[in-house]
């Protein structure tokens, strides 16, 4: 048998078992593990595998960040998500938990192309916590919710004994109201679309993981955590229905987001490396550490995958907003091999960019 | 960015390797890389794609992660599950299986193991938590081995007495030799490995090219270091050469590290033999502390079963590991073990073969398949910043 025949047939087998695996996942563990914390295929594996079977619907089931539904008797379109906290350290180079609380629960809502109207806020704290450093959190989150135009309009208080939480743990949820024209998801990416990218990638990961790890690597970088609905309401401005999926490429990064397109859609993407843009810091850091930016997280950046006829007006809105002013086009859909996405490298190679597995950096967020 | 992206430029990439085409004159040639960084590189820059077809480069066995046999696995399963043991471990290691479950698995069911990236920052933990044993897992070549030594000769110098060292250590010449005597294989030349040779020199390589009359060049870990080490073998090659020679020249000296070899002398001392994953037991080939060193071996103050534990049967990982086989051509590879399910320690470090194709190759066997075209993405927009 020749080569190619074999390498034919070996693909075809791999591919075989990737695409039974994609509606069934296989959740073999007996135990949690940080991994499944990650944002990757852990995470997937546990969401397909506990909670996707036992809360199953119609809502639910297209997993995209927020659900979407019509109010019985009304007009509103509406968004409703919740997500939660439990990034260490409280404190990070760039922002704090609360400023994530709100910004993470109001870009969820963004990416469903809703308008952040109502939060809640839920409050897990330690026995011995400071309430001066409540307080610090608390001012945190009532500003970035005020910056944002959004009201946290109800909470809840629990307390834990001493060693069963670190610190204190947040969840937030949130309702918006949906603006966007078509419908947008991560289902809805189609070939020959083009894939933009709102800014550097990786600011939020590296800087918890320099606040948190003793390395003595000393750089300036800050999280990007910031509220995305300003630059949301920008882009379909001027792309309108051409706009078919906006996500957060938060845990996991770009790379699993992307991932995660290509599945729901049935496409492949292809970007290309030298066009994303990567602080040098974090490239640098990155380096060293082994790192790639692309399975990074951040809290302020969004991916856009638009209609080609509008790429430009897209990428021109995007960088006339003040969290989009680096924006540029990564990449763009296409048709075939489904379900993959691969990257043109900087010294003009071609691999396959997959989810990220394992966790390097456990509590990002 | 500075010092990287001058070994990254794409038209100087695409210009070597038309001058190693040109000299190869298509002769298919077969060079193993022998270090697992080497292959991480090529798999995450896809050079294979920019170097001409003629070119098959094998992947080595410089993976510590995946030469480190099943039994050492449960060893240090055994300690991390010891009662008031800190067990610390470089982040690749967390995830490779052993018999029962991976140390990542020992965490969930209670055990502490940390991550650490220098067994300096082990030493640390040791001295903040003096009613605590705090251990470290050393794997790696000549490469982490000086580091290994500096701790150990630090913990005695402080006196540190809840420090100990789980060693594992290896060494890269005989496991080299191994290959060499292999009757499976037929190469043409070695890149050689960067990092263990910035410790060890350019000498200790002779044998291959006085023995074996093979070209080696110590390579560097960036895409152009690789593709221009290639470039030099070809031309020894087409010279009639066998030389070891030098790319990496900003960072490896012909004489080593005198001083990391000093310490590794004074703390470490080589075993009778020692056992490799898919290589078989290799004598010479492995460090252990030396006696004077007893009170930090984590060996002599722990209980470990020390229990020698076969490879499961579908995976080839030996036969990956000495280049007899491609990834793919594993019965098992993609299928029943891929990342997030290892069943061969190929698959589990991010230097490992098996990992690196899968995660990074794939798509240049599924373009050659399909006939897809390369991506060159035209700018869609004439946008201005």
């Amino acid at each position: 048998m020749s080569t190619d025949t074999r390498i034919g047939e070996v693909l075809s087998k791999i591919e075989r078992v990737r695409q039974t695996r994609r509606h069934k996942f296989y959740l073999r563990d007996e135990h949690i593990t940080l991994s499944h914390g990650s944002g990757g295929k852990a995470t997937h594996n546990l969401i397909e595998g506990v909670f996707g079977p036992a809360f199953s619907n119609p809502l639910l089931d297209r997993m995209d960040d927020a659900a979407s539904f019509t109010v019985a008797g009304t007009e509103a379109r509406l968004a409703f998500t919740t997500d939660t906290y439990v990034v260490s350290p409280l404190f990070f180079p760039g922002g704090d938990i609360g400023k994530l609380a709100v910004h993470g629960t109001i870009n969820d809502l963004a990416m469903a192309g809703a308008q952040p109207l109502y939060l809640s806020a839920g409050f897990i704290l330690e026995e011995g916590f400071p309430i001066a450093d409540l307080r610090r959190i608390v001012t945190s989150m009532a500003s970035a919710a005020a910056d944002a135009g959004v009201m946290i309009v109800t909470g809840d208080t629990k307390v834990v004994e001493r060693g069963k939480a670190d610190g204190l743990f947040i969840n937030t949820a949130g309702i918006g109201q949906i603006q966007s024209f078509g419908p947008l998801g991560q289902a809805h990416a189609q070939p020959g679309d083009k894939v933009l990218l709102s800014g550097p990638v990786g600011d939020h990961g590296i800087a918890i993981l320099l606040a948190r790890e003793a390395l003595d690597i000393e750089t300036d970088t800050e999280s990007d955590t910031a509220p995305l609905y300003g630059l949301v309401a920008a882009l379909l401005g001027a792309a309108g229905q051409g706009v078919h999926c906006l996500k957060d490429p938060t845990r996991g990064g770009v790379a699993t987001l992307l991932n995660e397109v290509a599945l729901a859609s049935e496409v492949s993407i292809a970007l290309d490396e030298h066009t994303i843009p990567v602080h040098a810091a974090v490239r640098g850091a990155c380096e060293l550490l082994g790192l790639d930016p692309l399975t990074i997280a951040n809290e302020g950046k969004l991916v856009a995958i638009v209609a080609p006829e509008v790429a430009e007006q897209a990428l021109l809105a995007l960088r006339a907003h003040p969290l989009g002013r680096e924006a540029e086009l990564i990449g763009e859909v296409r048709a075939e091999p489904a379900g993959m996405v691969f990257l043109r490298t900087d010294i003009g190679g071609t691999r396959v960019l997959d989810m990220l597995v394992g966790d390097p950096l456990p509590r990002i967020c | 960015m500075k010092y990287v992206d001058e070994y990254r430029d794409p038209a100087l990439a695409q210009r070597i390797s038309a001058e190693i085409g040109k000299l190869s004159a298509g002769r298919p040639l077969k060079m193993m890389e022998v270090c697992g960084g080497h292959t991480h590189t090529i798999y995450k820059h896809g050079i294979e794609d920019v170097l001409p077809p003629n070119i098959d480069l094998i992947h080595g066995p410089g993976c510590p992660v995946c030469v480190l046999p099943m039994g050492r696995v449960d060893d240090a399963i055994a300690i991390a599950r010891t009662e008031g043991v800190i067990f610390t471990t470089f982040g690749d290691m967390m995830r490779v299986p052993g018999s029962n479950g991976s140390l990542l698995d020992a965490k969930a069911a209670g055990a502490d193991v940390r991550f650490v990236y220098s067994p300096l920052d082990a030493l640390k933990l040791a001295r903040q938590n003096p009613s605590r044993e705090v251990v470290f897992f050393a794997i790696g070549f000549e490469t982490t081995a000086p580091s290994t030594a500096i701790t150990l000769l630090r913990a005695q110098a402080e006196g540190i007495r809840n420090f100990s060292v789980f060693c594992n250590h290896v060494t890269i010449i005989p496991a080299l030799k191994a290959i060499l005597d292999s009757p499976d294989l037929r190469l043409d030349g070695f890149v050689g490995p960067g990092h263990v040779s910035m410790v060890i020199g350019m000498r200790p390589y002779t044998f291959i090219t006085r023995d074996h009359h093979k070209p080696i060049v110590i390579a560097g870990f960036e895409p152009l270091d690789i593709i221009q080490s290639v470039y030099m073998i070809v031309q020894q090659i087409s010279e009639g050469r066998a030389e070891v020679e030098n790319q990496y020249a900003r960072v490896v000296r012909p004489e080593g590290n005198v001083k990391a070899l000093e310490a590794m002398a004074r703390t470490m001392e080589l075993r009778p033999y020692f056992e490799w994953r898919g290589l078989g037991f290799i004598t010479h080939s492995a460090l252990k502390l030396r006696r004077e060193y007893a009170l930090w071996d984590a060996e002599l103050r722990f209980e470990v079963p020390g229990i020698r534990v076969a490879d499961p049967k579908a995976c080839q990982c030996g036969e990956v590991l000495k280049g007899v086989i491609k990834p793919w051509e594993c019965k098992v590879f993609g299928t029943a073990c891929t990342p997030e399910t290892p069943i061969g320690t190929c698959m589990v470090s991010s230097e490992g073969a098996c990992a690196a194709y899968y995660n990074y190759g794939r798509f240049s066997m599924a373009a050659e398949r399909a006939h897809l075209p390369t991506i060159n993405l035209q700018p869609a927009t004439q946008a201005q910043h």
